[in-house]
C-alpha cells in the first residue's frame, strides 16, 4: 500500500478511537452541571450522589480522551508535514487557541471537580464543573472550527517564497506538484477563518451529537438498574434527568441536521451529492431512504422518496439539484486541464470525486441512527406521560429498557459515521479545492513507519479498550454510593441536605 | 524585539513549563517501582493525582504554538522525529492511563502490571524527549526543502542518549522534591535521603554532557564564544540546583521544591541563549537550518497569536496557582484517590 493511503488508514485509526471519548466528556460534563445545579438548588442528596457517580464515569472517559488526544496534535505533523506547512500560518492558531483557552480549562479545573469534594465548598466546586464543562464545549469549538476551515476555507490568501520574499497569489491560483514547500495559505482576517462559512453549522452538529452521546449513556445505565431492580431512585430520577436532556438533544439535532446537509449543499456540492448518490442533476431529486450507489453503473438504488431532496435542499420540490456527472462544473476543471477535450474533462471528472458508495453508506447511516433514536425518546415520552416509564412488570416494558440499554452504542455510531461521510466526501482534498490529500503526506515518513506506528497504536487501543470497557462496567456494576452516610463529608456540604426534599422526590 | 523573537521566547517558555510540571510527574513515576509498600505507592500517585493532566497540557499548547508561529519547524521535527515521536505518545498514553487504572483493582498482579506501565511510561518519555533535544542541539541532517534526511538509528547517537539520561536524571530529581515535599512520615524520609545522590547524579550527568557539546557540537562552541554571558547563565543554574540539598537539610521542601523549578528555567534560558536564532539547526549543512524567520508564520498571524497569548496566558496562570494552592499540603488517600 501507498504512504498516502496508510497516512489516512493510521489518521483515520487513532481519531477514530479518539473520538469515543471526546463526546461522552461533552455530554456528560453537561449533564453533571444539570445534575449539581438540581442539588444546590433542592439539597436533596440523590442529586448529589448522582453527580458523583457521573462524575466516576466521567472521569474514566475524560482520561482516555486526554490521553489519545495529544497523539493527534502530534499526528499533523507526523504524517501531514507538507499540509502542516502549508496551513500551519492558518490552522495552526485555531489549534493554539483550543490548548490555551479550552484544554488548560478542563483540565485545571478537572482537579477541582474529580478531587475537590472535600476541599472546597459546593458553589467553588459547581463552578469548577462549570469550567469543566465549557472548556470541553471550547475545545470541541476550535478543532470543529480548523475542521470546517479544511471543508470551507476563508479569511486566507495564497503566497508564494520567491528568494525569500512572499509574493502574493491570485485567489484563482491553482496549487501545483512545484508550488509544495514554497507556496503556503496566509491569515487575511482571523474571524473570518473562525466564522468560516460551516463552521457554525458543524460546530453546532457536532456537539449536539456529543450532547447525544452522554445523554443516551445516562439512559443505558440508568435504564439497566431499573430492569435489574438495583438503586431504584437513584435510576428514575438519573433516568428523568438522562431522558428530558436526550430529547432536547435529539430534536434540537434534527434541526441542526438539517441546516448542516444544506450548507454542505451550498458549500459543497459534490459531497451532497455523493452523500444521496445523486449522479444526475434532476428537478424533483428524490431522497433515499435505504439504498446503495453503485459507482460503476454510476446510478443510485433503493427506497426513494421523490422530490424530497430538492425540497430539504431549496424548500422547493421543483428546483434541481446538482448531479456528479455535472461536478464539479466545467470551468473549474477548465481551468486546471485548459487542453483537455470534453471527453477528457468527463474522465477527469471522475477523479474529483470522493468515494460516493461509502459516503453514500456512512452517510445514510447516520441518518438511520438518528431517526431511530428520535423514535426512541418519543416512545420514551409518551410512556413517561403515560406514567409508564419505570415499568418493568410486562415484556413491552422490559423490551423497551432493553432498547434503551442498547440506544448508547447508537450517538457512537452515529457520530464516527457522520465524520466518515464528513471526511471521505471532502476527498480527494484535504483542504477543499486547494490542496489534495494526495500532495499533503510527509514525503520523509516511509510506509515501513507508518506500519509500525500503526501496529503500535492497534495493539495499546485494543489494550485501553478493554480496559476501558472492563472498567466501566465494573463502576456500573458498583453502583452510586450512600455519600451523604459518609464520615468524609465535610460541614458546608452536609448542610445544604435537605432530607425532606429526598422524601417528597421519593 | 520583533515579533519572531517574542514568539521564540514564548514557546521556550511553554515548553519549560511543560518540563518545570509534568517533569515532576515523570520524575514521581520513574521513581515509583523503587518504593515497595503499596500505601506508599498510592501516596506518590496521589501527590500528582490532581494536576498532572493539566501538567500535560503544556505540551499540547506548546505544540499547538509551535504549530502556528513556527510551521516549518514542526513539520520537519514532526515528521523526522517520527518514530521516537509514536513511541514517546505511546508512553506517555501508559502513564496516563496507568494513574487512572491502577487502584480500580486490590489484586497484586493488576496493581503490579500498571505501576510497570506507569515508571515505564514515565521512564521513557523522559528519556524520548532528551533524545530529541539532544538531537535539536546537535543538529540533523536536512535538505533545502528543510525535510529531514537522516535516519531513525541515525538519531540514536550517543550524544543524544547522553541527553536522554541527563533529563531522566533531571526530572528523577525533581519528582523525588516534590514527592518529598507533598509526603511525611516514613515515605518523605525515604524520599529525602534518596535527594542528595540524585543530585550528584543530576550534576554528574549534567557536567559531562556540556563537555561533550563542547567536543561534539562546535558550532554550540563558537556560540559560547561570541556570547560569553551563556556561561554565566549556566553557572547561575548549577548554583541554583546546589542550593537544594541545603534547603533540604533545614526541612524547607517547599523552598528546595523552587529552586529545583528555578534551576530548569534557569538551564532551559541557556539553551535558548545558545540556539536562538534557530529552529533545527542542521548538520552537516548548516545553510539549511531552520531559523526563527524561515521557520515562521507570516507577522499577521504572529500578532494575531500574540493577543491570544496575552489573552490567554495570564488567565491560565492565575487558575492554575489557584488549583495548586487548593491541593496545598501534603497528601492524603480518601475514597476518591487513585
Amino acid at each position: 500500500m501507498d504512504v498516502e493511503i496508510l497516512a489516512r488508514i493510521q489518521f483515520a485509526f487513532t481519531i477514530m478511537f479518539h473520538y469515543i471519548y471526546p463526546p461522552l466528556s461533552i455530554g456528560l460534563g453537561l449533564a453533571l452541571v444539570i445534575m449539581e445545579a438540581i442539588w444546590l438548588k433542592t439539597g436533596n442528596p440523590l442529586y448529589h450522589n448522582m453527580a458523583r457517580y457521573w462524575t466516576r464515569i466521567f472521569a474514566l472517559t475524560f482520561a482516555i480522551g486526554v490521553a489519545t488526544g495529544i497523539v493527534m496534535e502530534f499526528e499533523f505533523g507526523t504524517n501531514w508535514s507538507v499540509y502542516s506547512r502549508f496551513v500551519g500560518d492558518v490552522f495552526g492558531s485555531a489549534l493554539a487557541a483550543e490548548g490555551i483557552f479550552a484544554f488548560f480549562l478542563e483540565s485545571g479545573f478537572l482537579a477541582i471537580l474529580l478531587f475537590g469534594w472535600n476541599k472546597v465548598g459546593p458553589k467553588l466546586h459547581f463552578f469548577a464543573t462549570c469550567m469543566v464543562c465549557f472548556g470541553a464545549h471550547f475545545s470541541a469549538l476550535w478543532i470543529v472550527v480548523a475542521n470546517s476551515w479544511m471543508q470551507t476555507p476563508a479569511g486566507y490568501h495564497l503566497e508564494k517564497m520567491v528568494d525569500g520574499h512572499p509574493v502574493r497569489l491570485p485567489p484563482e491560483h491553482v496549487v501545483a506538484a512545484d508550488d509544495l514547500g514554497s507556496v503556503r495559505a496566509v491569515i487575511d482576517n482571523f474571524w473570518e477563518m473562525v466564522f468560516n462559512p460551516s463552521s457554525m453549522d458543524r460546530i453546532i452538529h457536532v456537539l449536539l451529537g456529543a450532547w447525544m452521546a452522554g445523554a443516551f449513556l445516562i439512559l443505558s445505565i440508568s435504564a439497566y438498574y431499573l430492569l435489574r431492580h438495583r438503586h431504584l431512585d437513584f435510576a428514575r430520577a438519573s433516568l428523568k434527568v438522562g431522558l428530558v436532556f436526550a430529547t432536547v438533544a435529539t430534536l434540537l439535532q434534527m434541526v441542526s441536521g438539517d441546516f448542516t446537509a444544506k450548507g454542505v449543499a451550498k458549500n459543497q456540492p459534490i459531497k451532497l451529492a455523493a452523500m444521496e448518490g445523486l449522479y444526475e442533476t434532476q428537478a424533483y431529486a428524490p431522497l433515499n431512504v435505504i439504498g446503495w450507489a453503485d459507482s460503476t453503473r454510476e446510478q443510485d438504488f433503493g427506497l426513494k422518496i421523490p422530490g424530497l431532496l430538492s425540497f430539504l435542499t431549496y424548500g422547493d420540490f421543483a428546483r434541481p439539484v446538482a448531479g456528479l456527472k455535472e461536478l464539479p462544473p466545467d470551468e473549474f476543471l477548465q481551468r486546471r486541464y485548459p487542453e483537455a477535450t470534453a471527453p477528457e474533462i468527463e474522465e477527469i471528472r471522475r477523479g474529483y470525486w470522493p468515494n460516493v458508495p461509502a459516503v453514500f453508506q456512512f452517510y445514510h447511516l447516520m441518518i438511520s441512527i438518528g431517526v431511530a433514536l428520535f423514535v426512541l425518546v418519543a416512545v420514551a415520552n409518551f410512556r413517561w406521560w403515560r406514567g409508564w416509564l419505570f415499568n418493568t412488570h410486562t415484556k413491552w416494558s422490559r423490551l423497551f429498557l432493553a432498547a434503551l440499554i442498547l440506544s448508547v452504542l447508537g450517538p457512537q455510531i452515529a457520530n464516527q459515521a457522520g465524520w466518515f461521510a464528513a471526511e471521505m466526501g471532502r476527498q480527494p482534498w484535504i483542504v477543499y479545492e486547494l490542496l489534495k490529500t494526495s500532495q499533503a503526506f510527509s514525503r520523509v515518513v516511509t510506509a515501513e513507519h507508518i506500519v509500525f506506528s500503526l501496529i503500535l497504536f492497534a495493539f495499546v487501543y485494543a489494550l485501553l479498550f478493554a480496559v476501558f470497557i472492563y472498567i466501566l462496567t465494573r463502576k456500573i456494576h458498583h453502583g452510586p454510593d450512600e455519600e451523604e452516610e459518609s464520615p468524609e463529608m465535610p460541614e458546608s456540604w452536609r448542610n445544604l441536605i435537605r432530607r425532606d426534599a429526598a422524601r417528597a422526590e421519593a | 524585539m520583533d515579533l519572531n523573537l517574542t514568539w521564540f521566547i514564548l514557546v521556550g517558555v511553554l515548553l519549560t513549563g511543560y518540563a518545570i510540571l509534568d517533569g515532576f510527574d515523570l520524575g514521581a513515576g520513574i521513581l515509583h517501582l523503587f518504593v515497595k509498600k503499596d500505601e506508599h505507592r498510592r501516596l506518590m500517585l496521589n501527590s500528582i493525582g490532581p494536576v498532572w493532566d493539566g501538567n500535560e497540557v503544556w505540551l499540547v499548547t506548546g505544540g499547538g504554538a509551535l504549530f502556528a508561529a513556527f510551521p516549518e519547524a514542526y513539520a520537519t521535527v514532526f515528521s523526522g522525529f517520527y518514530i521516537p515521536f509514536m513511541l514517546l505518545l505511546a508512553a506517555l498514553i501508559f502513564r496516563a492511563v496507568a494513574i487512572e487504572f491502577r487502584s480500580k483493582e486490590p489484586w497484586g498482579w493488576w496493581r503490579q502490571m500498571w505501576d510497570v506501565a506507569f515508571a515505564g511510561g514515565s521512564f521513557l518519555s523522559a528519556f524520548l524527549i532528551g533524545v530529541a533535544m539532544g538531537n535539536i542541539v546537535r543538529g540533523v541532517p536536512l535538505d533545502a526543502e528543510f525535510e529531514f534526511r537522516g535516519t531513525f538509528v541515525g538519531l540514536l547517537n550517543p550524544y543524544a542518549i547522553s541527553l536522554g539520561v541527563t533529563t531522566v536524571l533531571l526530572f528523577t530529581m525533581h519528582g523525588a522534591i516534590y514527592v518529598a515535599m507533598k509526603t511525611e512520615g516514613e515515605l518523605q524520609a525515604r524520599i529525602r535521603g534518596w535527594i542528595p545522590g540524585l543530585i550528584g547524579w543530576f550534576l554528574a550527568a549534567y557536567f559531562l554532557f556540556n563537555l561533550y557539546t563542547l567536543v561534539e557540537c562546535p558550532h554550540v562552541l563558537e556560540t559560547v564564544r561570541e556570547r560569553p554571558y551563556i556561561l554565566g547563565i549556566m553557572a547561575i543554574g548549577a548554583f541554583i540546583i546546589l542550593n537544594i540539598p541545603r534547603e533540604i537539610h533545614h526541612g524547607r521542601e517547599f523552598r528546595a521544591f523552587l529552586s529545583s523549578c528555578l534551576g530548569m528555567a534557569v538551564m532551559m534560558g541557556a539553551f535558548g541563549a545558545t540556539y536562538f536564532p534557530n529552529m533545527v539547526y542542521s548538520f552537516p549543512d548548516p545553510a539549511n537550518s531552520l531559523t526563527i524567520y524561515n521557520a515562521a508564520s507570516s507577522q499577521k498571524t504572529l500578532g494575531i497569536m500574540l493577543i491570544i497569548a496575552l489573552i490567554g496566558v495570564p488567565i491560565v496562570l492565575a487558575y492554575t496557582t489557584c488549583i495548586y494552592y487548593i491541593f496545598r499540603g501534603k497528601t492524603k488517600l480518601s475514597s476518591h484517590s487513585y
